[in-house]
């Protein structure tokens, strides 16, 4: 009785008794959560355009982020490190389209899935082979300050990561409605074989989009790493994305992002008001029971389309 | 076309064709706003060899689907044996005989031929899991006599020498045959024929018809089947359903489908330019 | 010695529904036990059974369970981790909790309830596949290992969440388990368990329920269709393949490292023991078994020849080393041979059979 009231009632009490914290939460969340959001904004990318659902994703944010830290450790200065690190992202486009893209063309998505799984591995071991498995510090200026908005704190530097975040989506937005590369990149996210046979090279344009949800990973990875310093820890926060995925449906950009704020503000509110009484550290787990749950009755996702099976 | 033998056997077949085994009533079937089938009634009698035809699109392989539950129809019954239900569900047809194959082809890839067919006896096996965990008692025993049972099955349509090959690495009129096979493992009451002839040469086209019209005559066995080859249609079967565009176009006699001036009108009369 | 099959000829099904129905399969495999059972105790010595024989008859078993999951049923699970966890805790309550239940009860009753704790996280397989599945599953690893990490209950109140496996004896004062247990004992005991799961699963996976997991597997829609209820059957895939998990957890705790905490199977045993299966071969009995050794055996092999090389403090290096070689041959194998080592073994005996006149 008294565990139950400790789940049931007494949180909300306490949301009830300090809305002002709650808000604080919640926005922290929801802009945490924007960070998720990134992550799945490059799988999404990825699955539309080759129907690949690259695991991977979380591994780039790591490497990509490595790299850049890397550099600028060496003494280079940002805006080098910067385009050196997107040159380096091109360059694993490319090798993953010709090593391990192309060779397991029209493979079952399975198979394609759990070779990503190795890509994974081999990007985490390569990186740390590299540049070594200690946590490094990256800061690229943004000041990391509380920031008093309305009477309610919030963090400064969350609030850059929404608005690069914001940038980001919108330029991708803009590269897929008026360029003749986004629209090629469309015509595929549609239909394979319709847009081969009006001669839009698919080998491109994988390389293209993994270069894409590469330089998304590398915007996650740095703003992630500026936060909490570039180290392995990454990768695994950025499985986080997989069930803002399901959330959001595996086909859709708005999805994505609503399922990371959902998922952010959702563990944050959870951890704050139930984790202690629970046992504490429910962010673990929180987003990937839920998205299970979700899936229960919804598993095309908030914003995916319906799948109707044919014989 | 398909021999003339065959036609002649065909007519000097002595069949009992008994009462109706399953009707659809007022089928209506709809795919967001696509209309698959509207308002579709006809039966199968049992004994009979049913044939669906019309062109591409006419909601054919969509009324199989209905039959054996595999869609739910929005509109209409199904009455299986007299006993009127709103849907067939597809474990309510594996169970009551209703066999079918598909247009293209549904068999498990990864497995040889003689467990694909084996898969067809999975209804009439008894043994729990731990039984068979031990392979011991009942489990031994029931796989044994299924083993014999799908031997028989696998002379018949004369496959056996293909029986421990993976199924994926057959040719395409075999691969057929091993899901007639897989079908007749069920020991069907009403089979249902997704286009068992599509894609297949003249040889492999008459050994497809002997088999079914065999199949017919030996065990009773109902066959309901979807065709394209006019000749086929019009020499193996009792009766002919036309559908186009999701409706009921007409129901009767090869020859008299054949006279009939809508089905030249819209089927025939458009094949044939 | 020579692989063929000429001048058997079998008389009747039974003789063709035997579970090894060639001979020289059948004398393979007792030599193979022989070596297993008799010569290997005889000769090992402590460390080799406790460093690499142990580890691989469990990691073996895993990988079977989630063989029998993936492979045959088709369902892919990032979750095996959590359910050896699982099997682990259930095994330590148990045993903690009714000191007079002999070990092989232990050991059943925590695989019957992993197998339950399978089931209800394989709801979710009704009405999702492929990588929403796994990500599903991946629920179950972060929950579970959370769950016994957290609650203290399911470490009896330990302050440092190890649970310590006490000392079981199969008779009399021949303890299997626990710190009085020897590596020899514990090594037998774990492979006549293991071994004996392995007939079963081999028997379970020729037969109806067999070839139900693989028709869902290859075509769930035709496998509906022909009366195999997708639900039922995917469950049976769970629960037989957390059973398995389960029991190689409780064997972990229990017979290999007689100490463990929760985190100690994280997600990265789950991938490696997905690794096990691509590399040994999906849906493949022997081929679980010749994954883990692979899997086990890199590390060491990776770490004595860097030492070879003269990079003595190397350990981290190994282990990134490991990841990418890992990775890269799961890329390789999923390219060049998705059925893996068994695979690469069957071909063998094809030629054999045929060699050296191949036509």
């Amino acid at each position: 009785m008294e565990t139950l009231s400790a789940v049931l009632v007494e949180p909300f009490v306490a949301i009830a008794e300090a809305p002002m914290f709650f808000f604080e939460v919640l926005i922290g969340g929801l802009l945490s959560g924007v960070m998720y959001a990134l992550v799945a904004l490059g799988f999404v990318l990825i699955f539309k355009a080759s129907g690949v659902f690259n695991f991977a994703q979380g591994a780039m944010v790591l490497f990509a982020a490595l790299f850049f830290v890397g550099f600028i450790d060496l003494g280079w200065p940002i805006w080098l490190s910067l385009v050196v690190t997107v040159g380096v992202m091109v360059l694993l486009a490319l090798v993953i389209e010709r090593a391990v893209l192309r060779p397991l063309v029209n493979q079952d998505p399975i198979i394609l899935f759990m070779a990503t799984i190795g890509i994974t591995f081999f990007l985490d071991g390569f990186g740390q082979t590299l540049w070594g498995s200690d946590v490094r510090r990256l800061d690229i200026g943004i000041p990391d300050d509380p920031l008093i908005v309305a009477g309610l704190y919030v963090n400064q530097f969350d609030i850059y990561a929404a608005v690069i975040c914001g940038l980001l989506v919108l330029g991708l937005a803009l590269f897929f409605q008026f360029t003749p590369t986004g629209r090629a990149l469309r015509a595929v996210a549609d239909d394979h074989q319709a847009a081969m046979s009006v001669g839009v090279p698919l080998n491109v344009i994988w390389a293209i989009v993994w270069t894409v949800a590469g330089i998304v990973g590398l915007v996650a990875g740095i703003m992630w790493g500026a936060k909490l310093g570039v180290q392995f820890n990454l990768a695994l926060i950025a499985l986080k994305a997989l069930p803002v995925l399901i959330l959001g449906g595996f086909t859709s950009v708005p999805g994505a992002i609503v399922g990371g704020l959902i998922i952010g503000a959702g563990e944050k509110v959870a951890e704050v008001f139930w984790g202690e009484v629970l046992g504490g550290a429910i962010e673990d787990w929180f987003a990937y029971m839920l998205a299970m749950v979700f899936l229960l009755f919804r598993p095309q996702g908030l914003f995916g389309e319906k799948i109707i099976e044919r014989v | 076309m398909s021999g003339v033998q065959q036609r002649e056997s065909a007519v000097q077949r002595k069949r009992h064709i008994g009462d109706v085994l399953l009707a659809a009533e007022n089928i209506g079937l709809r795919f967001g706003g696509v209309q698959a089938l509207a308002g579709v009634s006809f039966d199968i009698r049992e004994g009979e060899i049913r044939a669906i035809i019309g062109p591409n699109g006419a909601g054919k392989s969509s009324m199989l689907n209905v039959i054996n539950g595999f869609y739910q129809p929005q509109e209409g019954h199904i009455v299986w044996r007299g006993q009127r239900m709103r849907r067939m569900r597809p474990h309510f047809a594996a169970r009551n005989g209703i066999a079918r194959t598909f247009q293209n082809i549904a068999l498990f890839k990864g497995m040889t031929t003689l467990d694909n067919i084996m898969t067809g006896r999975m209804l009439k096996m008894r043994a729990t899991m731990l039984e068979q965990a031990v392979f011991w008692g009942r489990a031994r025993r029931e796989e044994l006599e299924h083993r014999a049972f799908v031997e028989r099955i696998i002379d018949f349509l004369e496959i056996p020498h293909i029986r421990n090959v993976p199924v994926g690495k057959l040719p395409y009129g075999l691969q057929k045959r091993v899901e007639l096979a897989r079908a007749l493992a069920m020991e069907p009451t009403l089979l249902l024929l997704d286009e068992p002839m599509a894609g297949m040469n003249l040889e492999e086209k008459e050994d497809m018809c002997r088999y079914i019209l065999d199949v017919n005559e030996e065990f009773g066995t109902t066959v309901a089947l979807i065709e394209h080859d006019m000749g086929v249609v019009m020499d193996i079967s009792d009766r002919v359903v036309v559908l186009d565009y999701g409706r009921l176009l007409a129901d009767g006699p090869p020859e008299e489908v054949r006279r009939d001036p809508e089905v030249i009108k819209a089927y025939l009369g458009v094949s044939q330019d | 010695m020579i692989y063929r099959e000429t001048g058997q000829f079998k008389t009747s099904y039974a003789a063709d529904q035997a579970i090894f129905p060639i001979a020289q399969d059948r004398l393979g495999m007792l030599v193979i036990l022989a070596v297993a059972f008799v010569a290997v105790p005889l000769m090992a010595s402590d460390y080799w059974l406790t460093t690499i024989l142990l580890p691989f008859v469990i990691y073996g078993l895993a990988a079977l369970g989630l063989n029998i999951l993936t492979g045959y049923a088709g369902q892919l699970s990032l979750g095996t981790g959590g359910f050896m966890a699982c099997g682990a805790f259930a095994a330590y309550k148990l045993a903690t909790a009714f000191p007079e239940l002999h070990v092989l009860v232990v050991f059943a009753l925590s695989g019957l309830i992993t197998a339950a704790v399978g089931m209800l996280f394989g709801l979710p397989s009704l009405r999702i596949k492929g990588f929403y599945l796994a990500v599903a599953t991946l629920a179950a690893q972060f929950f579970l290992l959370w769950l016994f990490n957290k609650v203290p209950w399911f470490t009896n109140y330990s302050s440092s969440g190890v649970i310590s496996a006490p000392p079981l004896a199969i008779w009399g004062e021949t303890y299997v388990t626990g710190f009085e247990a020897t590596p020899r004992a514990k090594y037998l005991f774990a492979l006549t368990v293991v071994t004996l799961l392995a007939l079963a699963a081999k028997n379970m996976t020729r037969l109806k329920i067999g070839r139900a997991w693989m028709a869902i597997r290859d075509m769930d829609i035709a496998a509906e269709i022909i009366g195999i209820r997708p639900l039922a059957t995917k469950l049976s895939a769970f629960a037989v393949s957390s059973f398995y998990c389960g029991v190689a957890g409780a064997l972990w705790a229990f017979a290999y490292t007689g100490a463990v905490e929760a985190l100690a199977f994280d997600i990265n045993v789950s991938f490696r023991i997905l690794f096990m299966i691509i590399i040994g071969g999906l849906g493949s009995i022997l081929g679980s078994f010749l994954g883990a050794g692979f899997i086990v055996l890199l590390p060491i092999f990776l770490n004595n020849a860097l030492l070879a090389m003269g990079m003595a403090e190397a350990v981290a290096l190994a282990s990134h080393l490991e990841f990418m070689i890992m990775g890269a041959l799961i890329i390789l194998f999923l390219i060049v041979e998705p059925h893996g080592l068994a695979r690469l073994w069957q071909i063998l005996k094809e030629k054999l059979r045929k060699w050296p006149f191949p036509y």
